[in-house]
């Protein structure tokens, strides 16, 4: 079933990306086709079968709380594009 | 004497501890050998000449002391040149893991697994060009520009892990880092005529990998033979307390030189592997390869991998789907460049419609599809279920034998271009080493041979869990007694 423009729009505003027209003209064909081809897993009789997450045991992995130094405070916001008084400095949330 | 820069890591490591040569003469043959042949392989994104010299001079400081001394130095590869993939951090130095969104981001820590090498004592030349986020089979993918594959620079190396492919074969260095997520690291290797190791998932520390898709990611090696690949393995593999998913189970040492007898090992030859659409010399080559094996010793069975088949789309939901959430992080606020201050939509839009390239838009694009609601049980819950079956059929062929060998990839290195307009066909590329990353066990890649344009082909075997040390010494008695891995690109051959 090929995506629809309105689809991919849809997707892109989820995902948080800007696309152009051009972009998601080619999505919406590129998308489809791979989505065709991953359609042949419905065909799999999956009846009680466990999804697999991790192939790890599902162990939760417990340590102790020791407080640590973290790394430099200066050489994180050094590469930060903007920053404030030690803080990450984004536009206004609300308009 | 042997050129320098042909010298393989552990002869390398012996004869600097020796005093025979310097670590300062090994790290500037190998600045040489960059200087010469990078403008047409174009293997590195950043290149760190002067403090490779600087570890260097370090390191022949310490040899000589240890050399003074009459003892061995301690650390264990100390004086050796190696390279890293981009997508591994290391501090003070730019990670853009092939992407423009991180084309300013200097690493502010270390990777558990670089650490290690580098408490080893190794000289690092660079970090290595990589398919954006890893996400590619080609380098066709990377913000920074395609490498190209030494044995032919018309044809891609593979990828991700291209540049460090490149790099080995072209002899920068006997040793190259790379990523495994989907065969990142055995289809570059194949391709350019290397030893290639995915370890079993969580057997090397992932702290300070850029994640892609994080139940599938894997470090590892890339080098020239088995031997110096279990040496970078012993010295990166184990528990690390920065990674929850790094697996307590202890490291066994490999070790290359005990005595290892073929005979009576079961290798497995899963019928599902050896299907049409594959190019005849690889089909060729990996049978006689399998036959040699045989008479060396190993005992040959047919078994079968059911879902092989499903592994592809399987691999194409759940990759994208982890990697759609662990992008999420590239917003514009805390690292890379911000396209916008407008607002704050119009900053997160903007920053990654802008930053990431076509392939890793197209993933988040696939994996947010797959988790979107409506969607997820359908696409990314039933591909998680699918994944168990493909997980039961290794478990299974395991009770049964050993080892499984199998192609790498349905061809030898392709020509650039070939692929890229067709997502669907470059992902056919990874049909043979996906499953092993969904099952979470490793696998290993080495030379068996080269097709009539004298590009590379390599086998790969797969093992239970935790069974590098069977791959490797397999891999190892199988070198002994040929030399396709001493084959060199002759453009790495410059007087």
């Amino acid at each position: 079933m090929p995506l629809t423009p309105d689809v991919v729009r849809k997707i892109a505003d989820l995902a948080r990306l800007e696309l152009n027209e051009v972009e998601i003209e080619l999505y919406c064909g590129q998308l489809s086709a791979i989505l065709d081809y991953a359609a042949r897993l419905q065909a799999i009789d999956t009846t009680g079968i466990p999804p697999t997450s991790s192939v790890l045991p599902p162990v939760s992995i417990l340590r102790e709380d020791v407080p640590t130094k973290f790394m430099a405070r200066e050489d994180i916001l050094k590469i930060a594009p903007r920053t404030e008084k030690g803080h990450y400095r984004v536009p206004p949330i609300l308009d | 004497m042997e050129k320098l820069t042909d010298l393989n890591t552990q002869a390398a490591v012996a004869m600097l501890r020796k005093g025979e040569i310097t670590s300062m003469e090994l790290t500037q043959a190998s600045l040489d050998q960059i200087e010469r042949v990078e403008p047409v392989i174009h293997a590195f994104i950043t290149l760190t000449a002067e403090q490779a010299l600087i570890q260097a001079a370090a390191a022949d400081i310490q040899l000589q002391t240890a050399r003074k001394n009459g003892t061995n130095p301690v650390a264990s590869m100390l004086g050796i040149p190696i390279v890293v993939k981009d997508v591994l951090c290391l501090k003070g130095v730019r990670c853009t893991c092939g992407s423009r969104i991180l084309d300013n981001f200097i690493a502010p820590y270390t990777a558990s697994a670089v650490q290690k090498l580098l408490d080893a004592g190794v000289v690092v030349l660079g970090k290595t060009n990589t398919d954006e986020f890893a996400m590619g089979s080609s380098t066709e993918n990377s913000g920074y520009g395609s490498s190209h594959n030494p044995w032919n620079v018309n044809h891609v190396p593979g990828g991700s892990s291209g540049g460090s492919a490149a790099a080995v074969s072209a002899r920068y260095t006997s040793l190259g880092l790379g990523t495994d997520t989907g065969g990142s690291i055995r289809q570059p290797a194949s391709f350019c005529g290397l030893t290639g190791l995915k370890v079993t998932y969580g057997r090397i520390s992932r702290y300070g990998l850029v994640a892609y898709g994080s139940s599938l990611d894997t470090v590892g090696a890339l080098a020239r033979n088995a031997g110096d690949i279990a040496l970078a393995f012993n010295l990166m593999a184990g528990y690390d307390p920065l990674d929850a998913t790094s697996s307590r189970q202890p490291v066994d040492e490999i070790n290359l030189g005990l005595p290892f007898e073929l005979k009576g090992l079961k290798i497995g030859i899963p019928k599902e592997y050896f299907i049409t659409g594959v190019q005849e010399e690889v089909n060729q080559a990996v049978r006689t390869a399998i036959a040699l094996l045989e008479s060396m010793g190993a005992r040959i069975h047919e078994v079968s991998l059911p879902h092989t088949a499903e592994a592809l789309p399987v691999y194409y939901l759940i990759a994208p789907a982890e990697a759609s959430a662990n992008l999420a992080r590239f917003d514009g606020v805390r690292f890379g460049p911000r396209a916008t201050d407008d607002n704050m939509a119009a900053m997160y839009k903007k920053t990654r419609g802008t930053g990431f390239g076509t392939e890793v838009k197209r993933r988040i694009m696939l994996g947010t599809y797959a988790l979107s609601a409506g969607y997820y049980d359908a696409y990314y819950g039933q591909a998680q279920k699918v994944r168990t079956l493909i997980k039961r059929d290794f478990e299974a062929a395991f009770e049964s034998v050993d080892l499984i060998a199998a192609p790498v990839a349905p061809s030898t290195a392709f020509r650039f271009g070939e692929h890229i307009n067709d997502p669907l066909a470059m992902y056919l590329e990874d049909v043979f080493t996906l499953p092993a990353n969904l099952a979470g066990i490793p696998g290993l890649t080495f030379p068996v041979g080269f097709d009539q344009n004298k590009l590379p082909i390599g086998i790969q075997l797969m093992g239970a869990p935790f069974s590098e040390g069977l791959l490797l010494k397999t891999c190892h008695a199988y070198q002994q007694i040929t030399n396709f891995h001493l084959q060199k690109p002759t453009l790495a051959d410059h007087p």
